[in-house]
């Protein structure tokens, strides 16, 4: 339905997009997944026909966008809204604000009052017509945007970092709304977020952009578990990256040795195969160094060299011959009497180890 | 100083008394200096939406000579539409020297800059975003200029309270070109430099403060505008 071949943008000298490829399915929510300053904005932009591409192709349900004239894109342009990360309160009550869409559409007179308040009602915002839109506060100035964005019943909705600027809760009501359009409409939702886990929540599918291009697209199994690449692994919170060479293989049961360390992973790949580990941190579990078993195939005894408090979890780093990253509830820390420098058994099963082949570049 | 407070409390009765004299001036002065504003405004707003909406080569220079022009000197415009209303300049058939309508277009030429360059300034006062918004919404090119333009209204409108401001306190082109005669195109300003020249303190003192009264009247209401 959305489909970007080899799209290159440039402002001035700066590449922003370099090479952008992908395609976007009708109605799933397809997510943007990146830092700051990454592209995301732009890949939506260029979508809502904002900008134009350098080079390369944009086709929206089919028609070949990136060269058509500003009066030709309009009607294409009305089949999408987008909301921004800003909302911006145009002068008026919340009803014009919400109305203004179909104001340019034409929509009868009828036919708005009747859907303005249908739009507000979804956004959890009945009764608030005749409010200054000035006067509401971020959160709610954002879901009058996106009430204004779903008034004109898009069919895509172009989302920029819409809960960037909002409280939690807010988050929570925005993100539910969207996970509601999809499911009662069918509408397809583009989002671009810095938020891995907003991405994980919401998105079928995402695209971790990084420094303007997609480092990987799938599923936030596969994301999240299965980065392809060093740049992907850190975005989505893969802080274990080990490289290592196979040393051994049997049917699928590797030992890969990373710094004379042994680690017991699950890969096709042959002995000899220079490889590149990824495991997230929550993988690795703690016991106290007692000499029972665990049931994962990697046990390891480390020394605890750094903590890091994080709300009800603590982050740790370890010295176990390979340097982990791990993170433990700060109650087990405590049941386990752990403190800096301290001795502690660790394990993690070979399931938990994604293997990439690596590749001389 | 006895004359000063002489001539303020005769002036005082002549606005009180309502002077046929003192009327007919400062209505004569509101009606050209209003209209001008009026004509102007519908010039230069749309001069400055096309400036602001549209990409074209030269615009910055453009730009940078409407704002010199905030500061054109009165009689220069005066000048400029003396020449090309006397009756040998080119549109010196149309008879429109020492005439009320004279009056206007040296008006309008005075402020005009003054109005595309408040206009620019409101309408880049509404945020990219905003204008973003308003085109992923589906409005058409004439869509988003109407309704950036009516974001931008009130401090469009500030323009134009400062051009009519400019427009009914100068008295360089009133001269040049209305003449000062009485009872046809004698305005408030080129009244008080005649008067005074003439000795006519107190006439000159209500005259004053009549354009006084309508200089902060206007700052009240530009003020009260962008106070929005």
């Amino acid at each position: 339905m959305i489909d970007f071949d080899q799209v290159v943008m440039n402002f001035g000298e700066k590449e922003v997009l370099k090479d952008i490829s992908f395609s976007i399915k009708s109605g799933e929510i397809f997510t943007f997944i990146g830092p700051s300053g990454s592209g995301k904005t732009t890949i939506l932009r260029l979508i809502d026909m904002l900008e134009r591409p350098t080079s390369g192709n944009i086709s929206i349900e089919g028609t070949d966008v990136s060269s058509l004239k500003d009066r030709d894109r309009i009607p294409i342009r009305r089949k999408m809204s987008m909301v921004f990360q800003k909302p911006s309160p145009l002068r008026g009550t919340v009803f014009d604000n919400v109305a203004i869409g179909l104001w340019f559409r034409k929509v009868s007179n009828e036919e708005i009052k009747a859907r303005v308040p249908e739009a507000l009602d979804l956004v959890g915002l009945k009764g608030y017509e005749n409010r200054k839109a000035g006067t509401l506060s971020g959160g709610e100035m954002q879901r009058v945007a996106i009430a204004r964005a779903v008034s004109t019943k898009p069919d895509i909705l172009l989302l920029d970092e819409p809960t960037a600027n909002l409280d939690p809760a807010s988050t929570e009501k925005i993100e539910s709304l969207i996970s509601a359009l999809k499911e009662r409409f069918g509408i397809t939702v583009v989002l671009s977020t810095h938020d891995m886990v907003q991405g994980q929540r919401l998105a079928d599918r995402i695209a971790v952009v990084i420094d303007g291009r997609i480092g990987q697209i799938g599923t936030s199994k596969e994301i999240f578990y299965h980065p392809m690449n060093k740049a992907v692994a850190n975005m989505v919170g893969v802080e274990n990256i080990f490289e290592g060479v196979v040393a051994t293989n049997e049917g699928g049961l590797a030992s890969i040795d990373v710094n004379g360390a042994s680690i017991i992973a699950t890969t096709p790949l042959p002995t000899g195969t220079p490889v590149i580990l990824y495991m997230r941190p929550e993988d690795i579990t703690f016991h106290l160094i007692d000499g029972v078993k665990s049931s994962a195939r990697n046990e390891f005894t480390g020394r605890i060299t750094k903590v890091l408090p994080m709300g009800p979890n603590a982050r740790l780093k370890i010295d176990a011959g390979v340097k982990l990253t791990a993170v433990i509830t700060q109650r087990s820390y405590e049941e386990l009497d752990l403190a800096l420098g301290k001795e502690i058994g660790l394990a993690f099963k070979a399931s938990a180890i994604h293997v990439v082949e690596q590749r001389s570049s | 100083m006895s004359e000063v407070v002489e001539g303020i409390i005769q002036a005082i009765q002549l606005i009180v008394s309502l002077d046929e004299e003192v009327l007919e001036i400062t209505a004569r002065s509101l009606l050209i200096s209003l209209t001008a504003t009026l004509i102007g405004s519908l010039i230069a707003i749309p001069i400055g939406g096309f400036i602001h909406f549209k990409e074209f080569g030269g615009k910055r220079g453009l730009v940078t000579i409407i704002q010199t022009l905030y500061a054109l000197p009165t009689v220069l415009a005066g000048l400029l539409v003396f020449l090309l209303l006397s009756r040998s300049g080119p549109f010196g058939f149309f008879g429109l020297m020492f005439t009320p309508a004279g009056m206007i277009i040296g008006q309008i030429v005075l402020i005009i800059p003054l109005m595309i360059g408040m206009t620019l300034i409101a309408l880049s006062g509404v945020s990219r975003t905003k204008q973003d918004t308003v085109i992923s919404l589906g409005a058409t090119e004439t869509q988003t200029v109407i309704t950036i333009v009516k974001e931008a209204r009130f401090a469009i409108l500030g323009g134009v309270i400062l051009g009519f401001g400019r427009a009914i306190s100068e008295v360089g082109a009133a001269m040049m070109i209305g003449g000062n005669i009485r009872g046809y195109t004698r305005v408030l300003t080129t009244a008080i430099a005649l008067e005074t020249s003439m000795g006519n303190l107190s006439f000159s003192i209500a005259l004053g403060i009549i354009l006084l009264a309508i200089a902060m009247l206007v700052t009240g209401i530009l003020f009260l505008v962008q106070e929005r």
